[in-house]
């Protein structure tokens, strides 16, 4: 992995600027929303692609861990008083450990077989909330209104403060990619994802090296869901815990490009808005075009356009450079 | 120990119904590598068909059994032709998605013209209940069990005496060396995802005759299918029959042992603790 250039670091620098100037320039809340949650399943996508796009685990589960910060921090502060910050390590630390513990087993997994047990495990995960009365069952979550301050992860009056946050988050994911797709680490990845066999003989630990994918992600989604609980301020198991979600994210990653470090940040560019806004203007009558709609364009950009958009941005400026 | 028994009937019954269906998934998934998430929603649509050839025609949804086996037969072969087989060159993750964006099409599309309400077929032939000394056999269920066996029956005889059958497995076991010996595989695939339909779509017929027909009932049952076919082992149709019945036998049982609510949790921990054991399933190699 070459350092970056000076160029690119302009680029990123001038792409920053606008982001943080762009709420203010564009006061519409929904406008907000829609750049909110776009960060949000950026992240999201960012994360699911360390053990996606780099180790080659397609999670179709990464719901549970999305669900567990939702949970995690909403429990501690509703039952015990606890600062969401704290409670959003805590959810982080919680995930990785459960990401390790399901991630064990699931060592010799791979391809289909691995998804599809990634399906049954988030799955569990929702069946289980969805029962268990100490978190509210299927009732769910309300986290009780606090004073608003950054202390309290809590703001009424503006969504400027949660723009910001979540930013900053999916910088941090951002970050945390990078870091692994140019470290060691991140070469043994790519490693396992071509052949756990000739990673093992080239001397890589393969299930350690792929529980820590594994967990590195859990920790980030984690995140993700810990915000999305304070930012909406109701969790029940049918808005933080259910498979579409998933599929969600690994649909960012895949129309960004998988295994590339800002490719699903384009892909969740493209899809978050196009998914919030047709179903502010198609979906309000309940009747599911938004959906169609949705479910269309995936189908078309997995025949048309499967190696994502980023991908094929970067092959014709590789093409055009040479 | 009556209830138990009942409920070890029950499981069997809804067990059979199970294989029918991943048969169908394990097909594709052996002969293509193509994970079919849409493949509930194929079956949603059987019965749909089965529910409105009942309310419009009053044909009953025995009979249309090979109505729906052509009509989803043929549908498999359209959706082969213009969405998978376009991908099957792509990368790995394009041909898992692909078939997301078909369920959520077809899924909501049916929500959109048929409404979301459930509906159901109330007087059909095989209505009623048997009682056997104490443990009861509901009539429906039990001929959708018959019926699932003749089917499953009926396509293995086809895919091990047929010529074509035997294509199929070849391509199967190895796709080059199958197209070597002079196999189109490219029909082969083709003919594959549409009997892997049509089958489903005799599920569809069989189901609609107890079972509450909506659109989005596809869901569960496709996530049930999967692990049914994975539980098996990769393309095994043995396996998927087995498996299927251990799955039906399973649910009920752990539903009715611990809580209901709990039986889809039940079935997804067995799959996990036995991939743990056999990553390869129970009959995969």
């Amino acid at each position: 992995m070459h350092d970056l250039t000076a160029k690119q670091l302009t680029l990123g620098g001038v792409v920053l600027a606008l982001l943080v100037a762009l709420p203010l320039l564009v006061p519409s809340p929904f406008f907000q929303h829609v750049m909110i949650i776009t960060f949000m399943f950026a992240m999201c996508g960012v994360a699911w692609n360390v053990m996606g796009g780099y180790a080659g685990m397609f999670s179709f589960g990464q719901v549970a861990f999305f669900g567990i910060g939702a949970y995690t921090s909403s429990f501690l502060l509703l039952t015990f008083q606890v600062s969401p910050w704290i409670g959003l390590l805590a959810g982080g630390v919680i995930s990785a450990i459960l990401a390790a513990a399901i991630g064990y087993p699931c060592s010799n997994l791979r391809g289909h077989y691995f998804a599809i047990a990634s399906i049954a495990f988030g799955e569990i995960i929702r069946i289980v909330f969805n029962n268990w009365h100490l978190v509210g069952a299927a009732e769910g979550l309300t986290i009780p209104m606090l004073k608003e301050s950054l202390g309290n992860f809590m703001f009424h009056s503006s969504k400027l403060p949660y723009y910001y946050i979540m930013l900053a988050f999916l910088l941090l994911a951002i970050a945390v990619c990078w870091w692994v797709s140019a470290s060691k680490m991140g070469y043994y990845f790519r490693a396992i994802k071509e052949s756990h066999e000739v990673a093992e003989v080239l001397g890589v630990n393969v299930v350690r090296f792929r529980l820590y994918a594994i967990m590195i992600s859990a920790f980030l989604t984690s995140f993700a869901g810990t915000f999305y609980a304070q930012y909406i301020l109701y969790i029940d198991p049918e808005s933080v815990m259910i498979l579409p979600i998933s599929v969600q994210i690994v649909l960012v990653a895949m129309l960004g490009g998988a295994s590339t470090v800002l490719g699903p940040v384009f892909g969740a560019a493209i899809l978050i808005p196009l998914s919030e806004y047709s179903r502010a203007f198609l979906g309000y009558k309940g009747t599911g075009v938004d959906m169609i709609v949705y479910g269309t364009l995936i189908t078309i950009i997995s025949m048309y356009q499967p190696n994502g958009v980023w991908g094929a941005i970067v092959e014709r400026l590789r093409k055009g450079g040479k | 120990m009556d209830q138990l028994l009942q409920q070890l009937v029950n499981g069997v019954l809804i067990g059979l119904v199970y294989s029918l269906l991943a048969i169908g998934l394990t097909l594709v998934w052996g002969v293509m590598n193509v994970l079919n998430f849409a493949h509930g929603d194929f079956l949603m649509i059987g019965m749909f068909l089965s529910y409105w050839m009942y309310a419009l025609g009053g044909i009953d949804p025995l009979f249309s059994i090979p109505v729906n086996a052509v009509a989803l037969f043929l549908m498999g072969m359209f959706i082969y032709r213009f969405i998978i087989s376009k991908v099957m060159h792509g990368p790995g993750l394009a041909q898992l998605v692909v078939t997301f964006g078909v369920s959520i099409f077809i899924a909501n599309f049916a929500a959109l013209i048929w409404t979301p309400n459930f509906r159901s077929i109330e007087h059909t032939l095989l209505s009623g209940t048997w009682d056997l000394s104490g443990i009861k056999l509901s009539i429906p269920k039990f001929v959708s069990s018959i019926g699932s066996v003749v089917t499953s029956f009926l396509l293995f005889s086809f895919l091990r005496y047929t010529r074509t059958g035997k294509a199929i497995l070849a391509v199967e076991m190895d796709r080059e060396a199958a197209t070597i010996m002079g196999i189109n595989t490219e029909r082969i695939n083709s003919l594959s995802f549409a009997i892997g339909s049509a089958l489903v779509g005799v599920a569809g017929a069989l189901l609609a005759t107890h079972y509450y027909i909506y659109p989005f009932v596809g869901g569960t049952f496709g996530l049930i299918c999967f692990c049914i076919v994975a539980l098996g082992g990769f393309g095994s149709i043995e396996g998927a029959f087995i498996a299927g019945i251990l799955v039906g036998v399973v649910q009920t049982l752990g539903g009715y042992i611990f809580d209901p609510a709990y039986k889809l949790a039940i079935v997804f921990v067995m799959y996990l603790i036995t991939v743990w054991i056999r990553p390869q399933g129970l009959r995969g190699w």
